[in-house]
């Protein structure tokens, strides 16, 4: 190894220290934003509750009856009381949040999976098929979104996979958007130049060398789905439009609450508790990951 | 400005063609169908029922007919009640949701923006601490469980308000309260926003420099620019709104269009939830373009093209 090597590697540590990616950066960035943090770790304890609450020692059986018991207030035995049925209200929440959360995931992934091919794909194809895609896009954005899933439901059967797959497919739009903003800067660059002289074909071109790079923007605006799904979930399940009895789901749980609230407050207001503390929780974190990754101008969101 | 409207009306029209279109064949894509709910009704009943909506004829004609009543707001009888007409019951329900929507949007903004200002002007203060918590507080709670809680305490709580209908004046408040909240804590954060941006420029410490009561700098030569995003937010809260009412005339009965659009979504009212959607599209669709207008003549900056 020369001297002036060694030099310049002994400099260059010393200045800038071990060397730091995007991805470093932004975790560091990410920890120092404390609500974030906290948002992060409440929402660790949610998902691991919900998704455990089938193994939980203690935990009663969501769906066992007591009659005698019927609507209690919180006890030592019931920590969020009961309902009419005498059926344990914490073991509802936590059952009843796997499938909002399972809802806001899956259809966040579908919204993904659309959002993006369909971005890159107008994107790095430009021209007359470009200008047909986006347009279907603008078409679909004139009509609240929430008329497009309530129509969806109304039509096809009332499941929870026609559930996923409708709420999936109306939050695509503004994804395809950002992506295809990203992939018209990102197809000029000489990366991509290169990967064509080295005979990669369009489809190995837009998915493996573009797409891996709008990266970033992609995860912040997932981040902020996951709640906006959430939400539009239990609003459906709210008006019996979503998610159908013997399921249930935060959603579901707010609106039987919400008919005996007169007598019995608290089987509303736990499942209240538990729906708006996630939905503030994911958004705290969502803007903490859009500073820390720092992506420009990200669109309006819906 | 003249071409800029035309221009934007003539998109209007392609854009409607689409969304009818797709909700037409949609709807006949669907498997099952409303009348399969009934249970064994007779051949002849099955094709008089068939013919009373224009079932029997080919799907083109359907179509083509679909799109020349649907241009009079005319989408046929519901499916549901045979005997009301789907435009009938539009022109029933829409004054009551546009009343509710209207407070509500009008709450938003009496309160929202002064407390917007406010928060800019004492940037960093408690004042603006506080605001924008309850504004982030605002945000976080659906209206949903915002609703029944206000019933909770106002109606059952303390008796101060009626939990439901819409007959006189105090059965308005709790609605356009919970339909408002959330709009409320919006506007607030981006009148703050805006004021902040605009307040640091050279033109105001001008107005100030020459001796301008901060109050006119403030009234006068900011707020205006300082509006804008709230302004360019006026669509989206709209349609925001149309959508929050759903939720809001269900929890307090309120005998509005978003009540019938459920209950039509529930009993699988085809030509009823087709024709509320497409009416409610055409409606935002108008409303936005009116928006780009106000914005254009707001904030001299921006051309039409």
């Amino acid at each position: 190894m020369s001297a002036t090597t060694a030099a310049s590697t002994a400099l260059s540590a010393a200045v800038a220290g071990p060397p730091r990616s995007l991805w470093s950066d932004a975790r560091r960035r990410l920890a120092r934003n404390r609500a974030a943090v906290a948002s992060g770790g409440l929402l660790a304890f949610v998902v691991l509750a919900c998704f455990a609450a089938p193994w939980l020692p203690g935990l009663a059986d969501p769906a066992a009856q007591d009659l005698r018991l019927g609507a209690a207030l919180p006890t030592i035995a019931h920590p969020f009381g009961t309902d009419e049925l005498g059926r344990d209200l914490l073991a509802r929440v936590l059952h009843g949040g796997r499938i909002s959360l399972l809802v806001g995931l899956v259809g966040t992934l579908v919204s993904l999976l659309v959002g993006v091919s369909w971005g890159a794909v107008a994107g790095y194809a430009g021209g007359k098929l470009d200008e047909f895609m986006m347009r279907t896009v603008d078409v679909l954005y004139a009509l609240p979104n929430i008329f497009l899933v309530i129509l969806l439901m109304v039509l096809f059967s009332r499941s929870l996979l026609m559930l996923f797959v409708a709420l999936g497919l109306v939050q695509w739009l503004t994804m395809a958007r950002i992506v295809r903003g990203q992939v018209l800067t990102l197809k000029r660059q000489t990366f991509v130049e290169a990967a064509r002289a080295l005979g990669a074909g369009d489809w190995s071109i837009v998915f493996r060398h573009i797409v891996p790079n709008t990266l970033g923007p992609v995860i912040v605006y997932a981040t902020l789905t996951v709640p906006a799904v959430i939400l539009q979930e239990a609003f459906l399940s709210f008006l019996g439009l979503g998610v159908q009895p013997p399921d249930a789901s935060w959603g579901t749980l707010i609106a039987d609450g919400a008919r005996v609230m007169a007598l019995f407050p608290w089987l509303v207001v736990f499942p209240g508790l538990a729906l708006s503390l996630t939905l503030l929780a994911l958004n705290f974190l969502g803007d903490g990951l859009r500073d820390a990754l720092d992506p420009q101008d990200l669109p309006q969101a819906r | 400005m003249t071409r800029y409207v035309v221009r934007r009306l003539l998109l209007f029209v392609p854009t409607l063609w689409a969304i009818a279109t797709l909700t037409f064949f949609l709807m006949r894509l669907a498997p099952g169908g409303p009348f399969n709910a009934e249970r064994d009704i007779p051949q002849a009943a099955r094709a008089a029922l068939a013919q009373k909506y224009g079932l029997d004829r080919p799907l083109a004609g359907q179509y083509v007919t679909f799109l020349a009543r649907a241009v009079r707001l005319d989408f046929g009888p519901s499916y549901k009640f045979p005997t009301r007409q789907v435009r009938e019951i539009i022109l029933e329900g829409f004054p009551v949701s546009a009343e509710l929507g209207g407070w509500a949007l009008l709450v938003a903004l009496l309160v929202g923006i002064p407390l917007g200002v406010i928060a800019a002007q004492r940037q960093n203060t408690a004042a603006d601490t506080a605001v924008m918590a309850a504004a982030l507080a605002g945000v976080s709670i659906p209206s949903f469980v915002l609703g029944p809680l206000l019933v909770l305490a106002f109606s059952l709580g303390l008796y101060w308000l009626p939990p439901a209908l819409w007959e006189g004046p105090q059965s308005r408040v709790l609605p356009v309260l919970t339909l408002s909240a959330a709009y409320v804590a919006y506007v607030a954060r981006l009148t703050r926003a805006g004021m902040l941006e605009v307040l640091h420029q050279d033109f105001i410490r001008t107005a100030r420099a020459k001796g301008l009561p901060e109050r006119v700098v403030v009234l006068k030569h900011a707020l205006r620019l300082g509006l804008l995003p709230v302004v360019s937010y006026l669509g989206p809260a709209t349609a925001a709104i149309i959508m929050g009412s759903l939720v809001v005339e269900q929890v307090f009965t309120v005998p509005g269009l978003g009540r019938y659009l459920v209950n039509g979504a529930f009993n699988r009212d085809y030509t009823l939830v087709m024709g509320v959607v497409l009416f409610y599209a055409a409606f935002l669709m108008a409303l936005n373009l009116l928006v780009d207008l106000a914005y254009a003549w707001l904030d001299p900056r921006v051309e039409l093209k």
